[in-house]
């Protein structure tokens, strides 16, 4: 009898133990593979961007690739200068954040320091919607609806093909997105900080600006610089609406090719496999990658560094 | 107590001179019915210590006199409270809580400095009042204020250096010295010193007890000893009601109600 309920408990925990443990490995597995997945596409990123880099080094033309003005892998005498894709990227990324940035912030202000709980539920639903919007409609939009309204009023001579579109309306595309990251950080702000500044006599708005604003300020930045990052690695607006041409300008009427763009346009022609034009397209994904990677550290940093104070 | 003298002249027993009175004073959290029929006189130029055991409603009754309970919904205040020399109905919904928020400053249980610079913590009040002031009028002002919380020598030499960057109890006292900075006729004081550590709590006393006859002040505090140490006069409250207000020395040697006899007993609370 004693000896029988000795031996029981331990058993039923060998079996829990067991079961725990598989259920820890399993789980482990599928964290597993995304990190898999990510160290493997970062690895034919680098790799496949190494033997290009090592072509144009073996030819002596390595510098080429970061200062040449010109991109045009697809021609007999083909050029590999980065600088057109890397101008076609941020110009449309800049067109985009000056719609986002005045548009997502005072959004976020509104919803966070004025809106009363039945707007806001209203506003970020709809918000939400904004951004399940499949880019290729946008791109589209902007194409057909803004490309032409712009050639009627402001800029007749506007190219088909242009940066300023695009922008535009990716710009619509990330106010969702600058707003809400913006509106969360806002609404960390303690309300004791509120409730300070109300105390002094200061109204909403002064509140608002004076205080939750400079209070929430990393995230804020944050919710900019993933803005940014967004923007750049963005495809199919820019892809339909600003073309494929790669041009050194800043004209926005022009068109403009990004690095994405291109990426696209090329891996849909034929290139031969393992030609160099080929691989020119793993060096500017590479690129875009540094980019967007760099963007989101100095997020996370901002957002790190600000953050504790007010926590 | 209070219910006799309710519809004759009000007189709260050691009070000399009010600066501000209640009258049949309620107060509302939606259906509850937190503050009920309080009447009460505020002693111009000294301190009042608010007292009573948690959820007694006197951080409630303190947060009436800046309409804080407005920055909430389903909030609700009914009967007055009268704002001396003028005598203005400060919870009137035709009066401007902004406009009250003004003339009564307000220091809470957390220090709470904006994210601004220590001398812009304290620039704030007289910023948001808009009118133009001299920078040199701004600098002696802030200095003015800074002095007045005793906290001047420890901040002169890193004015521009963020107000979080003080420790607790310099932050509690940037918050007393941008409540001082605008001159406000009543200050009010949510139990200042419970985030604090013991030495820093001295001074903020100490600070407290140097304004005592030169700004009207409302204390809430749940330390029955600070509350002795540094008011004139002293409100025991009990389930949303005055019970007792008098003299600080009457109510802790010789109240009158048994229930505030209980409490500064340790009987309860």
């Amino acid at each position: 009898m004693a000896a029988a309920s000795a031996a029981k408990p331990p058993r039923r925990r060998v079996t829990h133990k067991l079961s725990e443990r598989i259920i820890e490995w399993l789980l482990f597995l599928a964290a597993a593979s995304s990190v898999a997945v990510t160290v493997g596409i970062v690895y034919v990123l680098v790799f496949e961007s190494y033997v290009f880099f090592e072509y144009l080094w073996k030819e002596g033309r390595l510098t080429e690739f970061f200062t040449h003005t010109r991109w045009t892998p697809a021609f007999d005498d083909a050029e590999y200068g980065i600088l057109p894709l890397l101008n076609g990227t941020i110009l449309i990324a800049g067109i985009a954040l000056l719609i986002a940035v005045p548009f997502g912030l005072t959004t976020a202000i509104y919803i966070s320091e004025f809106a009363g709980p039945r707007a806001r539920e209203v506003i970020k639903p709809i918000m939400e919607i904004l951004s399940d919007v499949p880019t290729v409609v946008y791109g589209y939009f902007a194409f057909l609806f803004v490309t032409p309204l712009l050639k009627a009023t402001l800029f007749p001579d506007i190219s088909a093909f242009n940066a300023l579109s695009a922008g535009l309306v990716m710009g619509i595309m990330i106010i969702p997105y600058v707003a809400s990251v913006s509106e969360d950080a806002m609404r960390a702000v303690p309300m004791s900080l509120r409730e300070g500044s109300f105390a002094m006599g200061a109204t909403r708005l002064e509140t608002a600006i004076r205080v939750v604003f400079p209070a929430a300020i990393s995230g804020v930045l944050a919710a900019f610089i993933l803005g940014i990052s967004r923007a750049v690695g963005e495809t199919m607006i820019v892809k339909i609406a600003a073309g494929s041409q790669p041009v050194m300008t800043l004209d926005p009427t022009e068109s403009a090719a990004t690095i994405t763009a291109f990426i696209v346009a090329i891996s849909h022609g034929d290139l031969p496999y393992g030609s160099l034009a080929y691989l020119s397209i793993y060096a500017a994904g590479l690129t875009l990658f540094v980019m967007t990677l760099s963007f989101n550290l100095i997020a996370f940093f901002i957002r790190k560094r600000y953050r504790e104070i007010y926590e | 107590m209070n219910k006799a003298v309710m519809q004759s002249e009000l007189k709260t027993p050691g009070v000399t001179k009010p600066k501000a009175e209640c009258r049949n004073l309620n107060f509302f959290y939606g259906s509850n019915n937190a503050l009920k029929n309080i009447n009460l006189q505020i002693e111009d130029r000294a301190v009042t210590a608010l007292i009573g055991p948690s959820g007694c409603g006197k951080s409630t009754l303190l947060r009436c006199f800046n309409r804080m309970h407005d920055l909430y919904p389903d909030n609700r205040y009914e009967g007055e409270i009268k704002l001396f020399p003028d005598g203005i109905n400060i919870v009137s919904s035709r009066v401007d809580a902004i406009e009250m928020r003004l003339r009564i400053g307000m220091v809470f249980q957390k220090p709470n400095p904006f994210p601004k610079s220590i001398y812009e913590n304290i620039a704030y009040g007289l910023r948001i009042r808009g009118d133009r002031i001299k920078k040199s009028e701004l600098d002696d002002r802030v200095q003015k204020a800074l002095e007045g919380a005793a906290l001047w020598n420890e901040v002169k030499d890193r004015l521009k250096e963020p107000g979080t960057s003080l420790s607790g109890g310099q932050q509690q006292r940037l918050c007393i010295a941008r409540a001082l900075a605008t001159d406000p006729e009543i200050i009010l004081f949510d139990e200042p010193t419970s985030a604090l550590d013991p030495l820093s709590t001295a001074k903020v006393e100490e600070l407290i007890g140097e304004l005592n006859g030169k700004v009207t002040i409302l204390i809430v505090t749940h330390n029955m000893q600070q509350a002795a140490r540094i008011s004139k006069n002293t409100v025991f409250m009990y389930l949303g009601e005055v019970i007792e207000a008098d003299g600080t020395e009457k109510v802790f040697t010789n109240p009158s109600q048994q229930k505030t006899h209980e409490y500064i007993t340790g009987r309860f609370g």
